[in-house]
């Protein structure tokens, strides 16, 4: 999980954060890094690039994009489902 | 009318009110000038750092320029804003553009018009008055004090924020400055002369106004 916090540190240009700033279970949006509606936009492009992975249903976009926890979730369970 | 302030950046310089503002030198060499100064600025405005180089710019001279200058006192309907700029929003069209060779950035889309950096400054300082964004080829000190006055006099407003904001390539050319109907601050009339003078005061006096470029 702390390579995916780097991961979305750079694509998000959230220059004031270090990954250890993020919590595994911190909301992404809103109340939580204040992420907004490019960002996720920016997401959905970084697990496409880094991961191979596509979130084919945009509105499992909230659940996937909960936190740096349901995201990896995502990723593992999608490329297990690859293989 | 009244120029109640005014903040320029050429290249690594800063001037308010035709002062030079004096930055703590960076300890890096290469540092990023505008991250320096936004740290320096300490505005807790973390967008900041998602914004493309105009907007950037613009931020941090709405910050110097507005920090002595608090607009609170207005209606934010009431606050105009006027910036002019040769280039617009070019520095990012490019590299949207070459982002397009593998994948598309939404980060970068946003930002690729000429008012974006304007709409920054808006929601930053909560302007919600008139705004308009005029590309012109070079500085023009009668076609920007000609809008501002016309903003402030027929469009109802109490104050303007008024500019030139030219930033590619690692160039920085920026020119702000507040116009209100009612004297404050540097308190001097609100001419195209006064405008062109101070603009000209620095212009082409530093490093060409550019930096490396950094992206």
């Amino acid at each position: 999980m702390e390579d995916l916090k780097r991961q979305i540190i750079e694509a998000l240009n959230l220059k004031h954060l270090k990954p250890e700033d993020i919590g595994n279970d911190q909301p992404l949006f809103v109340e939580g890094l204040g992420l907004d509606s490019i960002d996720a936009l920016e997401l959905i492009v970084l697990l496409q690039q880094q991961y191979g992975v596509k979130l084919d249903n945009p509105q499992d976009g909230p659940t996937v994009f909960l936190s740096v926890r349901t995201m990896a979730q995502f990723i593992t369970n999608a490329k297990k489902a690859k293989a | 009318m009244y120029i109640s302030g005014i903040c320029s950046i050429q290249g690594r310089h800063i001037w308010r009110d035709g002062h030079p503002v004096s930055v703590p030198e960076s300890t890096v060499a290469d540092a990023d000038f505008r991250t320096h100064v936004y740290d320096w600025l300490n505005p807790n405005y973390p967008k900041f750092y998602k914004m493309d180089l105009p907007a950037q710019l613009t931020f941090l001279a709405g910050e110097i320029l507005l920090r002595d200058l608090p607009l609170a006192a207005y209606h934010p309907a009431t606050i105009g804003l006027v910036l002019t700029s040769g280039s617009g929003s070019l520095d990012t069209d490019l590299r949207f553009a070459a982002s397009l060779q593998t994948q598309a950035s939404p980060a970068l889309f946003v930002y690729t018009l000429p008012n974006i950096a304007g709409g920054e400054l808006c929601i930053r300082h909560t302007l919600k008055g008139e705004n308009t964004v005029l590309i012109t080829p070079a500085f023009d000190a009668a076609l920007l004090s000609e809008h501002v006055q016309q903003t402030l006099q027929l469009a109802g407003m109490e104050a303007c924020i008024g500019g030139w904001i030219e930033a590619v390539n690692g160039h920085h050319d920026v020119f702000l400055y507040l116009a209100e109907k009612n004297k404050r601050g540097l308190g001097i009339p609100h001419t195209a002369h006064e405008l062109d003078k101070f603009y000209q005061s620095h212009y082409g006096t530093v490093d060409g106004g550019s930096e490396t470029p950094d992206h």
